[in-house]
């Protein structure tokens, strides 16, 4: 029987890492450090679970030592966020590139400078191209499953490629709602023991993590992209099989949400779906056919899905709490380049920046302006929305 | 959906009711129910926000809360520094530790209906039945009388679940003690 707790999603995605069973958990514990990996301490300390834990002196040498264990075979886990992550940015393409498949949670925040230690997802998008899967979670219960689904998919032999596990800074991390822990057993027959070649090993020696000039380096890039490809099939499988035991499902690479009939669809990422879901209920009730699509994996960014319902929508809008300064916002990017030829109409709304919040009627206001483009208003592409001079 | 928002300051335990609240709604009423603090760093003593929604249907929406069903104020002295009527709906209640009168109360803070006010000298009952001025669980028993938001059962249950093992017996009591004293004070 699993058990019902209300756990903030910090508290939940450390659930998610005990029941996964790491041998190796590091982590700096200062700001902008999370309450996860003092939940993950409490565990360890508890006796409610067995791993070493490394304090370390700063995210640059946790994602060091979490590659130095996994290069042993062992399981590892690491969290950070905002600077935290962009202090281990140099790490994360060692782990990628020497297919390592640590596991990793990154509690969405902003980026320096201003200052700021509110939610946006500024940090993790920053690291688009280290070569990391990158998914996103929409609630506390979505965290707890992503996590354990996180080690299926990086330890598969065809993807093994870690996973950065993103849980919107406040808004989940500090936010407590009902979670189910599944039982012990019923993690164990989903997700078996870590078991790898790519470690170091006295009876079968090996050169790992190693120097490659351009005679192999292209090959090792293409393998990487093949990985990629393999992950999107995993996701998604992994998910399936997730739902089976669990009855839990979060769609693979993207959920749709009333999509079927629906004009005018929003794509959002991470916990602003949750609030998109409760606004198209109640547009739907007036009888407004809109939809949702969440992003759940940004990368491998699901390319052929968005191709596919190129001329499904009249217009289609992203919402970003991230912009690429000098583009678009970091997802409508993706997703325009992947819908390319598109009859719809599109727009992105950069929203939600530095932990400004996105109430429902801004959403709505999203709707209407899609809308409105539909019988043929001008609206410029990409909007800044809530100004304080608005 | 019911939306309830907590007054109080850093380090007193205002956090902690809003979570109390919504394990009573969700763990032991089955119903969905969702706690946050006012969001940024922690500081003690400084004044501090806590919310709790409680649902029929799974509620997902995660943006702030704009309108309040009941707003409980665990520090009178907060009035002096946070608009604490801001959002309540029509039909809404404020609940406030106070030794004065909802009249009082309504006059001090520029409010046109006192009847919308619940008063309770929450820090006299948490003086005697726990031995220190923290209030929380206390407001948390007057705000549940008032509104019948979750059964008396349930919060007490939630303060088992959520609390130190010497913290419980005493706050079931005290937060007994405010109910009673609040369904009292309705009858009349």
């Amino acid at each position: 029987m699993s058990k019902k707790a209300f756990l903030s999603a910090n508290e939940a995605a450390a659930y998610g890492v005990k029941l996964s069973k790491p041998h190796v958990v590091s982590a700096y514990p200062i700001t902008p450090q999370t309450t996860l990996v003092e939940k993950i301490a409490d565990f360890l300390a508890n006796g409610e679970a067995d791993f070493k834990y490394m304090m370390v002196e700063s995210e640059h040498s946790a994602m060091a030592s979490a590659l130095g264990a996994s290069l042993m075979g062992a399981r590892t886990f690491t969290a950070s966020s905002s600077q935290g992550l962009l202090y281990m940015c140099e790490m994360l393409s060692y782990v990628s590139g020497s297919r390592n498949p640590i596991v990793m949670v990154d509690a969405n925040r902003s980026i320096a400078t201003p200052w700021n230690i509110f939610g946006d997802q500024r940090d993790a998008m920053a690291m688009r191209d280290s070569g990391w899967i990158m998914l996103f979670v929409e609630s506390g219960q979505e965290a707890l499953d992503t996590v354990i689904q996180a080690y299926k998919i990086a330890e598969d032999p065809e993807v093994m490629t870690p996973v950065m596990v993103n849980i919107d800074g406040f808004t989940l991390t500090h936010t407590y709602d009902m979670v189910e822990i599944p039982e012990q057993e019923e993690v164990d027959s989903f997700l078996p023991p870590y078991n790898t070649t790519n470690k170091m090993d006295m009876k079968n020696p090996k050169t790992l993590c190693q120097s490659v000039g351009p005679d192999f380096h292209t090959e090792g890039r293409y393998l990487q992209q093949k990985a990629f490809e393999a992950a999107k099939r995993k996701i998604v499988s992994v998910n399936d099989e997730y739902a089976k035991l669990t009855g839990r499902s979060y769609g693979g690479l993207i959920e749709e949400y009333r999509c079927d009939d629906a004009e005018v669809v929003l794509v959002a990422t991470g916990s602003v779906a949750g609030t998109v879901r409760a606004v198209v209920d109640e547009m739907r009730e007036a009888g407004k056919k809109v939809g949702l699509i969440k992003l759940r994996s940004f990368r491998p960014f699901p390319k052929e899905y968005f191709e596919s319902v190129k001329d499904k929508f009249k217009a289609i809008g992203v919402i970003d709490k991230s912009i690429s300064f000098g583009y678009d916002g970091t997802v409508f990017s993706e997703v325009k380049s992947a819908m390319y030829g598109s009859s719809a109409k599109m727009a992105n709304y950069i929203v939600g920046l530095g932990g400004r919040d996105i109430p429902k009627k801004m959403l709505e206001d999203m709707y209407n302006k899609l809308f409105g483009m539909v019988s043929g208003k001008n609206e410029a592409e990409v909007q800044f929305l809530g100004m304080r001079w608005e | 959906m019911k939306q309830i928002r907590w007054h109080g300051r850093g380090g007193n335990g205002a956090f902690t009711a809003a979570r109390l609240l919504g394990v009573a709604a969700s763990v032991f009423e089955g119903k969905s129910a969702q706690a946050f603090p006012s969001f940024g760093p922690e500081r003690r003593g400084a004044p501090v926000l806590g919310f709790t929604r409680i649902a029929e249907k799974t509620i997902t929406d995660h943006s702030q809360v704009y309108e309040c069903d009941c707003v409980i104020v665990l520090d009178e002295t907060l009035c002096e520094v946070a608009n604490v009527t801001a959002g309540l709906k029509p039909d809404g209640v404020l609940v406030i530790n106070t030794r004065k009168s909802a009249d009082a109360v309504a006059q001090h803070i520029g409010f046109a209906d006192p009847s919308k006010i619940v008063v309770i000298d929450a820090t006299d009952i948490a003086l005697e039945l726990l031995g220190n001025p923290i209030v929380n669980t206390i407001m948390l028993g007057a705000a549940v009388g008032v509104t019948d938001m979750v059964s008396m059962e349930s919060v007490e249950a939630a303060i088992d679940d959520v609390m130190g093992k010497n913290l419980r017996e005493k706050n079931k009591k005290a937060a007994r003690a405010a109910y009673n004293k609040v369904k009292e004070a309705v009858m009349q």
